[in-house]
């Protein structure tokens, strides 16, 4: 694996001595988040260093993540911007055309992508083709640092510097220290940093399917009693499933037999795929949410799960994610350009300004959207029915619900604008 | 410098600084009063907040003036490598450090000794490689030494006499420095609108600055400095207003408004 750090005793940018590696970025977790964080930063000039806990080839193998990534317009400019989107464009299937059913309403919410303009609303992809890209990627930027496996124990920070220790003993060095380390986040834990968490009586299950009729580019959203229901398009005349229900009921539907899980499952589908067929592993994830008290601390930043972990009912999350990383590496560059400290308190104070309450919002907006739509009550059904036909027939109002769910709405950072760095 | 000049050219009779060099054009008064803040200097909401602010648009206005003349990319990787700067009256390092991360070979000089060790103390915590000296301008150029790029940055309003301290930033410059080196220069204009704005506003109203920092009357207008560095064969080539947007709380450059803060920079006349 060229990415691993053992093949990369120098780079760039870097300096190692008896004290240990000194960079000026160092990252904890090279997910989605972390990764595409620390590419950005390095595709920009600055020198970074990315750890993680697994290697690529862990990371690579089918059971390690089977899941699925709706990648919004927005996510898809800040891939693009860090030099990722190349290496995944062939295998993420774009969104064309997003259809929102309220149960089996014949009022829906249809968007079509040639009424927004530019381009598709958003692309699918297998987490593994996105990592994949990611560790191609980081195999160009010499500026980057890919540490694997590399597990941190200890995290100093002051004001003139910080100081990350590994488990084997290795310390690195850096002006700031993000934390791209997932909703247990050790970062935000070691910096005492509160959250404010909250869970729904409900679980996502969520498959791959395999079908014979071409889905044509086009989501769907159906609210069902249980929860929001997703068909979302893959390659390869595939979809991926997010099937929210009720927790209790969960397990019941993880431990059915193929065929009786295929044949509730094409219940809810309908027969514009033609039979379907499952061809991954069914998995559950509850349904919660978690929002970090502050983002910043004293040389530190949190993005992605660490900040925010949010129910997928809108597919936010990733999204949300990206966006921190948009805004973050902005902020970072930035600073880096003028020769100020990367992780002094005007950079992060930034940081914070613009991303905590645009996530707080989302969260907000989503939590609303949850109770609205998790519920058969007859009135609210239909004042749901009438407001989203309505939506329907106002194309400005329905225009502005596109945009954000494209995530081009608000103070947009450059590489979402589609700038570089 | 004899020490008998530096009496003849303190301009308000407050305690002299025992930390004092023997500067020429330095006022002991002005001194004090730094000195007993220097130690906030690192604070972005503290006593220095407005320097904070305006620190990136200075630094930007720095870094792309001289990439634009000595041929370097600004976005590129140390884009100052190799040329030597002197930044005077340094301060607390706000200025130095930021441009010697860019690549700068810097010396950083004040006349105050706290200031000096508090930048060389910040400095060495953050991995950054200045050389601060406690010392003057006009010692600095006695001392022979040149630099490729010279800067005066919110100090020639502080300074006691200043024709001759306009005479020495000339001297600084490097005249082997190829095509040419540069001096940068910001401060306040004598204007009836940098009065409301920079003393009533900053001193009074807003409280950003301890009152009697600034002397309105010390206040210089471009056209004299323009005036006092032509002597030298050094001419002003580009002057930008720098203003502040209380509803933003964000300075920015106007090149058409240069009635409070300016910046400028100049080069040997040509």
């Amino acid at each position: 694996m060229t990415t691993s750090d053992e093949s990369r005793p120098s780079a760039a940018g870097q300096s190692t001595d008896s004290a240990g590696l000194t960079t000026d970025v160092v990252i904890v977790g090279g997910g989605l988040a972390g990764l595409t964080l620390a590419t950005a930063l390095a595709t920009a000039g600055v020198p970074v260093i990315c750890l993680d806990r697994d290697t690529p080839p862990t990371q690579l193998e089918t059971d390690f993540d089977g899941r699925t990534t709706a990648l919004a317009f927005c996510s898809k400019q800040v891939l693009a911007g860090a030099g990722v989107w190349p290496h995944m464009a062939e295998d993420a299937e774009p969104i064309l055309d997003i259809r929102v059913v309220d149960q089996e309403s014949p009022l829906f919410l249809h968007y079509d992508h040639t009424d927004v303009g530019i381009g598709p609303f958003g692309w699918i992809a297998d987490n593994t083709v996105i990592r994949r890209a990611l560790f191609a990627r980081v195999a160009e930027l010499p500026n980057l640092r890919h540490i694997v496996p590399a597990s941190v124990t200890r995290i100093e920070r002051d004001s003139g510097g910080a100081k990350v220790t590994l488990a084997d003993g290795r310390v690195v060095k850096a002006r700031l220290v993000v934390g791209a380390d997932g909703k247990n986040s050790f970062c935000r834990k070691s910096a005492g940093i509160t959250v404010t968490t909250w869970t729904y009586d409900q679980s996502a299950m969520i498959c791959n399917i395999a079908h014979d009729q071409p889905h044509g580019g086009v989501a769907v959203e159906k609210f069902l009693p249980g929860g929001p229901f997703a068909i979302l398009p893959l390659t390869d005349n595939r979809s991926s499933i997010v099937w929210s229900e009720k927790k209790t009921l969960v397990p019941k539907y993880l431990d059915m037999s193929t065929e009786a899980f295929t044949a509730e499952l094409q219940r809810r589908v309908g027969t514009w795929l033609g039979p379907i067929r499952v061809v991954t592993k069914r998995s559950a994830w509850p349904l919660s949410v978690l929002h970090a008290d502050s983002y910043v601390a004293p040389r530190l930043a949190l993005v992605g799960e660490a900040a925010h972990a949010m129910h997928p009912i809108a597919g936010q999350g990733l999204n949300m994610g990206l966006r921190d990383v948009a805004a973050l590496a902005e902020v970072i560059v930035d600073a880096h350009r003028l020769g100020l400290d990367v992780g002094g308190p005007e950079p992060l104070a930034r940081y914070q300004r613009w991303r905590r309450f645009d996530n707080l919002t989302l969260i907000t907006v989503t939590d609303l959207l949850t109770r609205l739509f998790s519920n058969d009550f007859g009135p609210l059904k239909l004042a749901r029915d009438l407001g989203m036909a309505a939506v329907n027939r106002m194309p400005p109002l329905k225009k502005f619900f596109m945009r954000h769910a494209m995530g081009m709405v608000g103070e947009l950072p450059r590489m979402i604008r589609g700038e570089p760095l | 410098m004899s020490t008998t000049s530096t009496a003849s050219t303190i301009s308000r009779s407050t305690a002299p600084s025992a930390a004092s060099p023997s500067g020429g054009t330095v006022d002991a008064g002005e001194i004090a009063r730094f000195s007993a803040i220097a130690a906030e200097w690192w604070d972005p909401r503290g006593k220095f907040k407005p320097l904070h602010k305006y620190n990136p648009i200075r630094i930007a206005y720095i870094r792309d003036a001289v990439c634009a003349r000595f041929g370097r990319d600004p976005n590129g990787p140390l884009p100052l490598k190799g040329l030597r700067f002197v930044d005077i009256g340094c301060g607390g390092g706000l200025l130095a450090e930021p441009l010697a991360r860019l690549g700068a070979e810097m010396v950083g000089i004040d006349a105050a000794g706290r200031n000096v060790a508090v930048a060389a103390l910040h400095a060495e915590q953050s991995g950054v490689d200045v050389d601060y000296r406690h010392t003057t301008a006009e010692d600095l150029a006695a001392s022979g030494e040149r630099f490729d790029v010279v800067l005066a940055l919110e100090v020639v309003e502080h300074v006691a006499h200043v024709p001759l301290f306009l005479q020495s930033l000339t001297t600084l410059m490097n005249p082997g420095s190829e095509p040419g080196a540069m001096l940068f220069l910001a401060t306040i204009n004598r204007t009836p609108k940098a009065f409301a704005l920079a003393i009533v506003g900053a001193e009074y109203v807003l409280r950003w600055l301890p009152r009697g920092t600034h002397d309105w009357r010390k206040f210089l207008k471009p056209s004299e400095l323009a005036a006092g560095f032509r002597p030298h064969g050094v001419t002003v080539r580009d002057i930008t207003g720098v203003v502040y947007n209380p509803l933003r709380d964000e300075f920015s450059l106007n090149r058409r408004d240069l009635d409070t803060n300016y910046m400028l920079w100049a080069a040997g006349t040509e």
